[in-house]
């Protein structure tokens, strides 16, 4: 079987750029908290959602609607309204996080394709397999804390399909297990579906340099010959002991391109491009490369090798302009 | 309300442990989790040595629970994992789904702080599975916590994290062996060095976060010992006391005071700011930022 591109959209242009691009998949979100880029000026409302699906189906892609985040007791029927939203409007499966939605899903529309979001934290085939026998999931996303030879023990022992990530912004904490953001700002990943968001941050320039906070807090600190980055919680220049560096991660973006003809080898059913909060542009850069990469691998196999050419077009749009294979390459850890 | 001490988040060697837990055994704590929750790397003590604190400490009297590890990775993981589901001694906590695939059916084990519970569809089916006690996520906000118990109708014990440095985030990587750019798998074992973390400050010199090998903590202490009249409304059964380096039977003994009305909470709070590593917060339970000290 060949490997699925799935990819990211975060408005109706981003979508379609996708499609044209050669995505097997586009992944999107509704304008609210029900998903995990609950950002300003993006997302789906109902009617794009229909265009969008229209215009991908025209042409033989799927479209995957991210309800990732957790609902609680007092919001849980906008999470419910959104999973009915996606059965109406003929999208080919939902991406789910909690348990009790997954359960309504299975329940209310039995036909509905349930994915496992990396939001789900699943990291070992005992709780992957916990979810296909409770509420039928065809497919998991796995967080990016696993090794290559991790994500081989899980695929041996799992009917459920799985799609790792392949390109974009790199999480260094387990998805759906980091309360940085709610800590700092009381906006939470899991229940609003925003990590540092933007309107919690300011920047300033001082004596010191640029600085960048998110709610009041120092994030990082910006000389004037250095390129001052998005303040991500995780991703800022912190003092331990009498260092100050990159504590916990550097401004970097996952690249797997090279581990490909492994991914293939191993059963991987779909390769994830992160980046719904991206323009347009970078959904279509990201996935002609990694079409015609996945199209190649599939002849060439383990005489694959990714083109200078492409490496060169995912550096240009890589966060921080910098790569990294992250935890499938062992000593990152 | 009873008192619970989470499970120890710090490495620390043997001896400490063994003195730390007979220090507990003597602690007005009623029920005490045990077990290795961060990083399986850590050996100081293996599964049959906490089995063995476990028997001690329910001998003087403490309802014992064997908390799972909360980010599963490898093979060997999960072989402790299944040895810890299959002890019958004692409870177990759940802290991921696998945990919850090989607890299910069995009854009586506890949903712990990671399951990310949020609200009563998803508590209820954990309910469903045999799980007989829920510990809130640090996260949740007293309010929200209120309406899941409310929604879910059924009596089910609840514990809230009410002391201690919070844990906000795992990773697969370890921050500590960062810090000394030693890769995780000849780490050294260095964060037995940091018997209440390694402090992370912002670059303008404030205490932010706590390093703990894969976990990421908060710098300040979450501390709801003034918080307890509305622990009270929101039905909470357990308060949990995350341990600490020092302190601890000092600490336990205030939340005893406040608890059994010996003490009035915020002058408990206030006797509890001397014993703390760092500044309190309490936001999460305001549905506020966590790092937040809020008084009503």
């Amino acid at each position: 079987m060949a490997i699925e591109l799935v990819c990211p959209a975060g408005s109706l242009p981003a979508l379609k750029t996708a499609v044209d691009a050669g995505a097997d998949c586009v992944y999107v979100g509704l304008r609210d908290a029900t998903n995990a880029r609950n950002f300003t000026g993006l997302n789906f409302d109902d009617r794009a959602l229909a265009d969008g699906v229209a215009y991908a189906h025209a042409r033989g892609a799927k479209v995957l609607l991210a309800l990732n985040t957790y609902p609680r007791s007092d919001n849980w029927a906008r999470w419910t309204a959104a999973v009915d939203t996606a059965a109406e409007r003929g999208i080919d499966a939902v991406i789910l996080a909690d348990p009790g939605l997954m359960r309504y899903a299975l329940r209310t529309h039995p036909s509905l394709r349930r994915h496992l979001s990396v939001q789900g934290s699943a990291t070992s085939y005992e709780a992957i397999n916990f979810y296909h026998e409770q509420f039928g999931i065809q497919r998991a996303v796995l967080p990016r804390v696993l090794s290559l030879a991790q994500v081989e023990q899980v695929i041996a022992h799992t009917p459920v399909e799985i799609e790792l990530f392949g390109f974009g912004g790199l999480c260094v904490m387990v998805e759906g297990r980091c309360a940085l953001s709610a800590y700092a700002t009381g906006e939470s990943p899991n229940c609003n579906g925003a990590c540092s968001p933007g309107k919690y941050v300011r920047w300033e320039q001082t004596a010191a340099g640029m600085e960048a906070r998110v709610n009041g807090i120092l994030i990082d600190r910006f000389a004037a010959d250095e390129r001052a980055g998005y303040p991500t919680l995780c991703k800022g220049r912190f003092a331990v002991g009498s260092e100050t560096y990159y504590a916990i991660e550097e401004p970097t973006s996952l690249n797997t391109l090279e581990l490909l003809p492994e991914i293939a080898r191993m059963g991987v059913a779909a390769i994830k491009i992160e980046g719904r909060q991206r323009s347009p542009a970078y959904v279509g850069q990201v996935t002609r490369v990694w079409r015609q990469a996945i199209d190649r691998v599939a002849h060439e196999g383990d005489r694959f090798r990714p083109d200078a050419a492409w490496l060169r077009e995912l550096a240009r749009v890589s966060e921080g302009q910098s790569q990294t294979l992250g935890a499938y390459h062992r000593p990152w850890k | 309300m009873k008192l619970a001490l989470g499970p120890l988040l710090y490495y620390w060697t043997r001896k400490r442990v063994l003195d730390f837990y007979d220090e507990v055994a003597a602690a007005p704590l009623d029920i005490v989790y045990l077990g290795e929750t961060v990083c399986s790397r850590r050996h100081e003590l293996r599964l049959p040595d906490w089995l063995d604190i476990g028997e001690r400490l329910a001998a003087a009297g403490k309802e014992v629970v064997i908390s799972s590890q909360t980010l599963i990775e490898s093979e060997s993981d999960l072989k402790t994992l299944r040895r810890i589901a299959e002890q019958a001694r004692f409870r177990v906590e759940a802290n991921d789904m696998g945990a919850v695939r090989l607890l299910a059916g069995s009854d009586g084990w506890v949903a712990g702080p990671s399951l990310n519970v949020f609200n009563d569809h998803t508590l209820g089916m954990l309910v469903e599975l045999g799980a007989r006690r829920f510990v809130a996520p640090p996260e949740m906000a007293g309010e929200a916590l209120a309406r899941v118990r409310a929604a879910h109708g059924q009596p089910l014990e609840t514990e809230v994290f009410a002391f201690g440095r919070l844990p906000l985030a795992y990773s697969a990587r370890c921050f500590t062996a960062r810090h000394f750019n030693l890769q995780k798998d000849n780490c050294g074992f260095r964060c037995i060095e940091f018997d209440d973390g390694l402090a992370l400050d912002t670059r303008d010199g404030r205490p932010f976060l706590t390093i703990n090998g894969i976990q990421t903590q908060s710098a300040r202490v979450h501390n709801l010992l003034g918080d307890l009249p509305a622990l009270a409304d929101a039905a909470v059964d357990i308060l949990r006391i995350s341990p600490q380096a020092h302190h601890m039977a000092a600490i336990a003994t205030l939340f005893a005071d406040a608890v059994g009305g010996r003490r009035a909470p915020r002058e408990a709070f206030d006797a509890s700011r001397a014993l703390m590593p760092a500044e309190a917060c309490n936001g999460f339970w305001h549905g506020r930022a966590g790092i937040d000290e809020y008084v009503a």
